[in-house]
């Protein structure tokens, strides 16, 4: 696969990674943040940490547009479909979130018609397929995935299209760091930013990280060379005393973002005053919902929700392990009451929330990595 | 948030005004490029897709300059001087001729 | 009353669910949560036991094999094959690699009323057809017809019956650390033919269904290190993962892969990337999973390669004493990570 494949070559792979070992301090010990879920789960994937040296801690960040949705929003969208003869439709991420009566597919299982889409052009397709019935779209994502929700949305105003709406669930990630920064247990180096998030807004919106907050950031792309290339710029920065933003995804980001993108963002959505976040508490000017112009669009207006607040059991830790201040395992339900297959926070359920990432990938391998010896 | 795959354009759908197919290693879908109206790719150019939307241009240059920075770690010090005359860590500065433009040149 | 005796009066029924969900039914860790929480402890009998893909029963001082499938696809006809296909391969297979050379089977077919016959007799063309060429009879079956709205259009079971092939005997726990880990094909062909031929998501690639017999296979290895071969599988729903984690788990032993050994199509490699899918997951119909100990892996891939339609047959791993109980999956650059069993169905996913 041209443009993956190059940036998972094993040689130069080892060779970044020498590099990184070249480059610490071994007296010193980092602490990097990677924002964006897919980061995350690239790591795990890729099996990251195997080859960095123990003094670099990766610290998982919040964003993971599942694991941050409230458990009441869930409710709030199933709750639509079960009242008004409606379709559910959302991409497979959403398929196995637990809502408080269940997910949307023990929904399906029990008759409610749902299905799996994986563009929201899928959803408006769906729409004029079945005109008799309405087609609500449970939209969830960050900047990347915003702007294909807002051109849809743009499509179903010019055709006047009646039987359809979104759910809006769009999250901002500026907020999200920003909230990260705030928290006073938190001790983050540096920053391994959303690559694909950047396509969209483009890198000045972290300047502030490096100018007020003075750590370095990276936009790094998703492939193991990118990622490793990432930390090695960043280990130079930090070494050098330095705190820029640079952007390792030349490929594919453009430093002022994509116009069109923002244009189409701006035209549809506006911010919502505050916005709840599971795990992070009320977040202000954070999340998107519809402009008035496209109220009728809008699953929120066109339908009454509950709107019902629904908290995490006190014991879930999902706040502190979404900040980085705790790790999954440290979380008291982590393997015991909360695992992949009966989550209890979304961190568990979202296959890059970091507890899902660590159970499946991880945990197990603690006494026995010493033992391959080689692997090549 | 995060899953964009690199794909070809093989076929601009003739109906539409956006539509495009893309081949990634022989599977086709159908894209809307919408989202890169400022600068419409064609047949031959390289795009990163999420949810069946193109968000940005690939830029073949980009990747194979650093192709080459990472071929190049691990080279002795003077080497690496070298190397960081190549702007890497200056591209704060140098920006805004990296990507505006999309320079490549398909496959 | 001993303890042990009151264990053998009262089945300890571990399955706690109040009801059955679609995860149940996926083959991975809630199947067989329902499986070993429910069936076994109440239906508990020495030939069950081992869990295997087929059971032995004695008939008269002889070793049978007997198994049953079923299968619920939609849509019914794909690329490289349909339901009538996958129904007598599925069986075909679990017996062989159980050690088994199907015999006779049985069919019983669950029909919705307002099935066009013609596709009912397209199914049973097909199923006679993969019949012959696995060389097996269909020799009777049943067949009921339920309301409009169930049963999909059709639902198909098979159950099949054979007698072990000689100098076979797989059972998980005379697998070895060191032993070496084989595949027939690439895998995950037949369960993405499946997820675009249902036209969802709207992607299309030249790829069609791995159903086959895998018997040949199975007796070409027999015939050249029989006695070597510990364990065999079918990598069916869920995929290469959910078979060795079970296997794993039967043995107590743990099971290293190697990344860049795994054979998979470009089309499935592209496919998956799209959907963020894993190929460990993804069902096969025409492949299976070989454990041999190691001074016969060359003769017995060689016997692989040297049967049609086995060139692509190659080792993927071996089995060691860590992880115990687990699958881990190497990369040439020394990254690791754990393949875990799904819960359910894989669900693509854009995130």
């Amino acid at each position: 696969m041209k443009f993956v494949d190059e940036f998972r070559d094993p040689g130069l792979i080892r060779k970044a990674a020498e590099e990184v070992r070249r480059i610490v301090d071994p007296a010193r010990h980092y602490r990097l943040m990677e924002v964006c879920g897919g980061h995350t789960h690239a790591i795990y994937r890729f099996g990251l940490k195997d080859i960095l040296p123990t003094n670099i801690e990766l610290i998982h960040g919040p964003g993971c547009p599942v694991c941050v949705l409230p458990m009441g929003r869930i409710d709030d969208g199933l709750s639509i479909a079960a009242d008004h003869d409606v379709i559910f439709a959302a991409f497979g991420d959403m398929m196995r979130v637990p809502g408080t009566n269940g997910s949307p597919l023990e929904h399906k299982a029990r008759g409610m018609d749902v299905r799996i889409v994986y563009s929201p052009a899928d959803a408006i397709k769906l729409a004029k397929a079945n005109p008799n019935k309405h087609v609500m779209f449970f939209a969830i994502g960050f900047e990347t995935t915003a702007p294909s929700t807002a051109l849809v949305l743009q499509s179903a105003k010019k055709e006047h299209l009646d039987n359809f709406s979104i759910f809006c669930n769009h999250v901002t990630i500026i907020p999200a760091i920003r909230a990260i920064l705030d928290s006073p247990d938190m001790r983050i180096d540096g920053f391994i930013g959303p690559g694909h998030v950047s396509t969209v807004i483009g890198c000045r919106p972290y300047e502030w990280i490096s100018k007020n907050e003075r750590k370095p950031i990276v936009v790094s792309g998703f492939e193991p060379l990118d990622m490793l290339q990432s930390i090695v710029m960043l280990l130079r920065q930090l070494e050098a005393g330095e705190a820029k933003v640079e952007n390792q995804y030349k490929r594919v980001v453009p430093w002022e973002g994509n116009i069109a993108a923002l244009r189409a963002m701006v035209e549809v959505f506006e911010l919502r005053p505050y916005f709840e976040w599971r795990g992070l508490g009320f977040i202000s000017q954070s999340a998107l919902r519809l402009r008035e112009e496209y109220a009728q669009w809008d699953s929120e207006r066109r339908f009454a929700i509950p709107g019902i607040r629904v908290t995490d059991p006190k014991a879930a830790q999902c706040g502190e392990v979404l900040k980085g201040v705790l790790k999954p395992a440290q979380c008291k339900l982590f393997g015991k009451e909360c695992t992949p297959e009966n989550p209890i926070g979304a961190l568990m359920v979202s296959s890059e929330g970091s507890c899902a990432a660590y159970y499946s990938y991880e945990h197990r391998k603690a006494a026995l990595v010493t033992s391959l010896g080689a692997t090549a | 948030m995060c899953l964009a795959i690199p794909g070809k354009i093989v076929e601009l759908v003739p109906a539409s005004e956006s539509l495009a197919v893309v081949d990634v290693v022989g599977v086709r879908r159908r894209v809307d490029l919408g989202l890169l109206e400022d600068d419409r790719p064609g047949i031959g150019d390289w795009v990163l897709i999420h949810v069946g939307f193109a968000m940005s241009k690939i830029s073949e240059q980009d990747a194979l300059d650093q192709m080459k920075t990472l071929a190049m770690l691990g080279e002795t010090d003077a080497a690496l001087q070298e190397v960081r005359g190549y702007g890497l860590e200056d591209e704060s500065e140098d920006h805004n001729e990296d990507h505006t433009k999309a320079r490549s040149a398909g496959a | 009353m001993t303890s042990k005796d009151s264990a053998r009066t009262t089945p300890k029924i571990r399955f706690r669910e109040p009801q059955i969900e679609m995860a149940h039914g996926a083959g991975g860790i809630a199947s067989r949560r329902l499986i070993e929480g429910l069936f076994v402890p109440l239906l508990n009998n020495s030939p069950l036991q081992p869990l295997g893909d087929a059971a032995y029963v004695n008939l008269n001082g002889s070793p049978v094999a007997i198994t049953t499938d079923s299968f619920v696809v939609k849509p019914l006809r794909f690329p490289g094959g349909s339901i009538g296909e996958l129904a007598v391969n599925g069986t075909v297979n679990d017996l062989a690699v159980s050690g088994a050379k199907a015999e006779a089977l049985v069919v019983t077919f669950v029909l919705e009323a307002g099935l066009a016959t013609s596709v009912l007799q397209a199914e049973i063309e097909a199923m006679a057809k993969a019949a012959q060429e696995a060389g097996v009879r269909i020799v009777g079956g049943d067949t009921k017809v339920v309301e409009h709205g169930k049963a999909d259009s059709m639902y198909i079971a098979t159950t099949g019956i054979g007698a072990p092939i000689a100098g076979v005997e797989v059972n998980p726990a005379s697998v070895r650390a060191g032993d070496k880990i084989l595949i027939s094909g690439p895998i995950g062909d037949h369960g993405i033919t499946i997820l675009l031929a249902r036209g969802e998501l709207d992607i299309e690639a030249e790829l069609s269904s791995d159903t086959r017999s895998v018997l040949p296979f199975v007796e070409a290895i027999a015939a050249a290190a029989g006695l070597s071969i510990r364990w065999m599988r079918d990598p069916t729903r869920g995929g290469v993962a959910t078979s060795l984690n079970e296997l794993a788990r039967d043995c107590g032993l743990g099971i290293v892969l190697r990344e860049d050994s795994i054979p998979v199509r470009d089309e499935v490699r592209g496919a998956c990337e799209l959907l963020g899918l894993d190929p460990l997951h993804i069902a096969n119909e025409g492949q299976f999973l070989a454990v041999v100990a190691p001074d016969a892996a060359d003769e017995v891939l060689m016997a692989m390669r040297g049967t049609p339609g086995g060139g692509e047959a190659c080792l993927i791993g071996e089995v060691r004493e860590q992880p115990a109980g687990a699958v881990l999956i190497t990369t040439q650059y020394g990254g690791t990570r754990i393949i875990d069993m799904l819960v359910g169905d894989p669900l693509p996913r854009i995130c």
